[in-house]
Parts: structure tokens; sequence; C-alpha cells
């Protein structure tokens, strides 16, 4: 059940996208989600929907795995649109004792979900298109100039990059502890909630106890390795801005220009 | 290239216990080049050996010059860290990056090479270690001798004059053993690098230049390996026994047969017992 967890899966193939700086496809995920937040009417979400169709086909990820990304917040989605649904006040069109469907609940329910799904997708296309490091990379730099107020911008990077380095690792280690539980007669899968949550007290407890183990080993395997904190630190793969870039920028102004002006003509 | 003079060293401020004497006035000698085994049991002081010489651990009393640096001086600890590497027992917890060659690239990146410098060497030690192929792989898809290797490859990149491991097949398969040990060798005999190997497998030992025998943090025996075996009574006073080819040979001999026992590989001792049945 943990090996579902697909949080900061890269998806290594050769395209345009991946090939771009991790940088602008950082601040361009964020530019998207700005836009999806402040636009209004069918035709703009239509063309904000096209522009994650049109990424995900030039990135040469499968749409299956989009979906796949998908899954966990379906639940989400459905849920804010059902009540989207039923609590927005306006024309009436069905009605059942205190429950009712009205035309502007339907419409802002799927707002809400359509909001939902490409926020999701879209943040899904930057983590299945650039790696890790990179990504943490990218943090870095654009995080750089909060160093003069003392921001500890270097070792926020750092600790990103390891805790995504142990996160398959202290997977791993959780589903041996909960086997050899189970093997002891331990019963994670019945009872009420309350009692799975104490069932998963002596799975938590070794292996906090382990992380702390392999904290203390790591760092010393740094400090041999010469780690001295981000001072005089230099990088072996450096972040590059190219043509691409500066297109990747123009045509998300485009759209950007397309979406308000679709949005406001069409309501 | 590594010299302990004297050395002592006492673990302390062991929450109640009391304090514990590791090492013992020991004195040691390993010349640049060379390929020494450290053996002992559990306790003997080998592991605190190896964290003196590239000064995780400082003597208590004594000194430990590591390439002629004493360890005890603070402003000298990076270079004696970049002149000494150190590989653990648990791979995974030495693996700091999310891809093989990021990974390889953490001790250059942090001597603040130019970005081609830490290419050749990251390309260079992941070659020397036979896991170029592997270079964009995330670390948890390897095996357990792959990712003990990528270790090697990490501290290799440093480009050490010593590189010391503190048991570093305990947590693989035999398998895993086997593709530690010959990267091991490799380094060894293609780039002349000091290797310190701390151990308690005798097969390990075995293929070092030089065994070195620890207990109760003092060395014991000292010699090259097919000496040291040979005095399997003495081994099994330290806890240790002997390599099996020696142990069958050995057996043999309490038989009432007439065989050398100073075989350190399995077709030395096949050949052994060939010319004794032929003969």
């Amino acid at each position: 059940m943990l090996k579902d967890i697909t949080l900061g899966q890269y998806f290594p193939v050769d395209s345009p996208v991946h090939r771009l700086d991790a940088r602008t496809k950082l601040l361009l995920s964020f530019a998207y989600i700005m836009v999806l937040f402040l636009i209004h009417g069918p035709a703009a979400y239509l063309l904000c929907a096209l522009a994650v169709a049109g990424v995900t086909a030039l990135s040469r990820i499968p749409f299956k795995m989009l979906l796949k990304s998908l899954k966990p917040i379906a639940f989400l989605a459905v849920f804010t649109s059902v009540l989207n649904m039923l609590y927005t006040p306006g024309q009436i069109l069905w009605q059942w004792h205190f429950l009712r469907i009205t035309v502007e609940g339907l419409e802002s329910a799927a707002y809400m979900a359509s909001r939902i799904v490409m926020l999701v997708a879209s943040t899904s296309l930057l983590t299945y298109s650039t790696s890790p490091v990179s990504l943490t990379d990218a943090i870095e730099t654009l995080l750089r100039p909060l160093m003069k107020v003392r921001v500890p911008v270097h070792e926020f990077a750092m600790m990103m990059t390891i805790a995504l380095r142990f996160i398959p690792t202290l997977i791993e280690e959780t589903d041996k502890i909960m086997n050899a539980q189970k093997a002891r007669g331990a019963d994670f899968e019945s009872g009420n909630l309350m009692r799975r949550a104490k069932a998963l007290v002596p799975v938590l407890t070794p292996l906090f106890i382990s992380a702390f183990r392999r904290a203390d080993e790591l760092s010393v395997a740094m400090e041999c390795r010469l780690y001295r904190g981000g001072q005089g630190r230099t990088r072996m793969k450096q972040l590059k801005m190219g043509k691409n870039d500066g297109a990747a920028f123009a045509l998300a102004l485009l759209f950007a220009l397309c979406a308000f002006g679709a949005g406001r003509i069409l309501p | 290239m590594i010299q302990a003079q004297e050395l002592s060293f006492a673990y302390t401020h062991r929450e109640g216990r009391p304090d514990l004497l590791a090492l013992d006035g020991l004195n040691l000698e390993i010349e640049q080049g060379s390929f020494v085994a450290v053996l002992g049991h559990n306790g003997s002081g080998k592991s605190t050996l190896a964290k003196q010489i590239n000064a995780i651990l400082i003597p208590t009393q004594g000194r430990m010059l590591t390439a002629g640096m004493d360890t005890a001086r603070e402003e000298l600890r990076f270079q004696i860290r970049e002149a000494a590497g150190m590989v653990f027992q648990n791979p995974d917890n030495q693996i700091v990056a999310t891809i093989v060659e990021e990974d390889a690239a953490f001790a250059p990146e942090n001597l603040g090479l130019p970005p081609e410098e830490i290419r050749r060497r990251v390309d260079q030690a992941l070659e020397a270690v036979g896991m170029a192929e592997y270079k964009n792989s995330g670390p948890h898809m390897l095996s357990g001798g792959q990712k003990q290797r990528v270790a090697i490859a990490g501290v290799l990149a440093m480009a050490p004059r010593i590189i010391v491991l503190d048991e570093p097949t305990a947590m693989l398969d035999p398998n895993g053993r086997r593709e530690v040990m010959t990267a091991v060798r490799r380094l060894h005999q293609e780039q002349g690098i000091t290797v310190v190997l701390i151990t308690h497998h005798m097969d390990e030992a075995a293929q070092a230049q030089r065994v070195v025998v620890m207990e109760d943090g003092k060395v014991i025996a000292d010699g090259p390996p097919r000496q040291i075996f040979s005095q399997t009574e003495q081994m099994r006073a330290a806890g240790l026994g002997a390599p099996q080819t020696v142990e069958i040979l050995e057996a043999l001999n309490q038989e009432g047969y007439d065989l050398p026992i100073d075989a350190l590989t399995v077709e030395e001792c096949a050949r052994r017992l060939i010319s004794f049945l032929e003969g």
C-alpha cells in the first residue's frame, strides 16, 4: 500500500519540457496556478486545460501517468464540488427536503473540480519532468536573495534533497517493520480508526529510532566527505537558461493574455 | 603514511556506564600504497582505530599522524579528511543524493572544484568501481553491493591517498561482498591507493598484503596473511578463527596427515590437496 506514493516522482525521458531550466518550469508552474485562480468563464478554463494537455504532449509523459497522479485527489475534487453544488444559492433546479441544486451551484462545482484537477496536473507535470536534484537547485537559486535576511536557504535545499533521498528507504523500512509485526500476530487492517492508529505505534517507534540513527551516521559520512555547509561549495550540474527558456516564457505570457482575454469577453 | 604512536582512546560520558578504554597505547605504522587488513572480534577497538585515522575521533593520549598531519590539530581536519576517505558499514546511510552521479559529485562539490573537473572525477570514480552504467539511477533501485560501490566512488571522487573501509561488507550478501572486495582490490592495484580494511571476515583479510590483529585495543599480531593465519592457536585465543581453507587443511592434519596449512584461497587449497593425493 505504501508503494503507491508518487510524491516527487521523476519520469526520465528526453523532451523539450525536460530540457527546460528547472527555474523556468518552477516559475511558470506558479504563474499557471495563479492564472487558474484569477480567470472566469468556460472559454478561459478550456484554454487552461488545453495548455496542460499541450505541455503534457510536448513532454512525452504518458497521459496515464498524469491520471495516476490525479487518483489520490479524486475524492477531494468530488467532495468539494458536491459541497459547492449543494450550498450555492441561486436559481433552483431540483429540490428534496433541505437538499437543493442550483444552476450557479452546478457551475461553481464544475469550476472547482476542474481547478483542482488542473492544479494537481500542472504540479505533477513539474515533478515528472524535473529531477528532484535540479528542482531543489532551482529553489535554492530562486530563494538566494533571502539569504540577505539570514534565511538559511542552502540548508533548506540540502534538507529537501536528503528528505527526498530517504523517502524510499524509510518506506522500505516501514514495510519491513510492519511485516515483522504481522508475522508475530499484529493486526493493522481490522478494527475502528482508534484501534488501527494504536496498532501503528509499535511500527512508528522503531521507525523513529532508526531514522535518528540514520541521521547520525549520515551526518558523520557527510563530514567525512568534506561537507561544511553551502560556503565555497560548487555544483557539477549548473542551471543554464537558453533560447528554449525564453520561448517558454513568451508562450506562457501569450497564454496568460489569452486566458484573461477569454475570461473577460465570454463570461 | 599512517602512524599511531602510543595511541590511547577512551569513550567517556556513556550515560552512567564506566568509561571504556577502546585503544590502549597502540603503535602502528602503515606505509604509502599498502593494503592492510585490520582484523579483530567485536569490541577489539578496530572500528575506533578506523575513526582515528580521519579525525572523527581524536586520541585521548598519544598521537595519530595521517599523511604526516596530526589529527589533534583542528585546523588540519579538513585536509586530513581529504587525504583519508572513509567508507562505512551501511551503504544506505552514506548516500546523500537521489541520483548516483550526483552522490559521487558530493565531495568534489564540497571541495569547491570547477564543474568540468567534478564531472571528470565523477566519471572516473564510477568507472573505477564499475558503476558507470548506473550513473543516472536512483540509489534505492540498486542492490546492497552496488550501493556500497557507489559509496566507495563517492569517497574516491575526493581523490584521497588513503581509503579506510570500516566493515564495508558486513551488511551485504555473498555476491555483494565479492563485488565490493573486487572493487577494493582494484583501487589498490590500479590506483595505488593505501587501503585500510577493517573486517572480521578471515577470507577478506587474507586478500590483503598485511594483516594486523587487534584485541583489547592493542595490536597482538602483525604480518603477512600467510604467516598470521598459520598461527591458528593464537588466532583462536583472540576469538578469531582461520579462513575455511586453513581450517580444512588443519583438520586433515589432526587426522594424521601432513599438509602445509597456509592456503589462503580456494584454488590454493585445492592445489595442495591435489598434489597430496597425486604424490
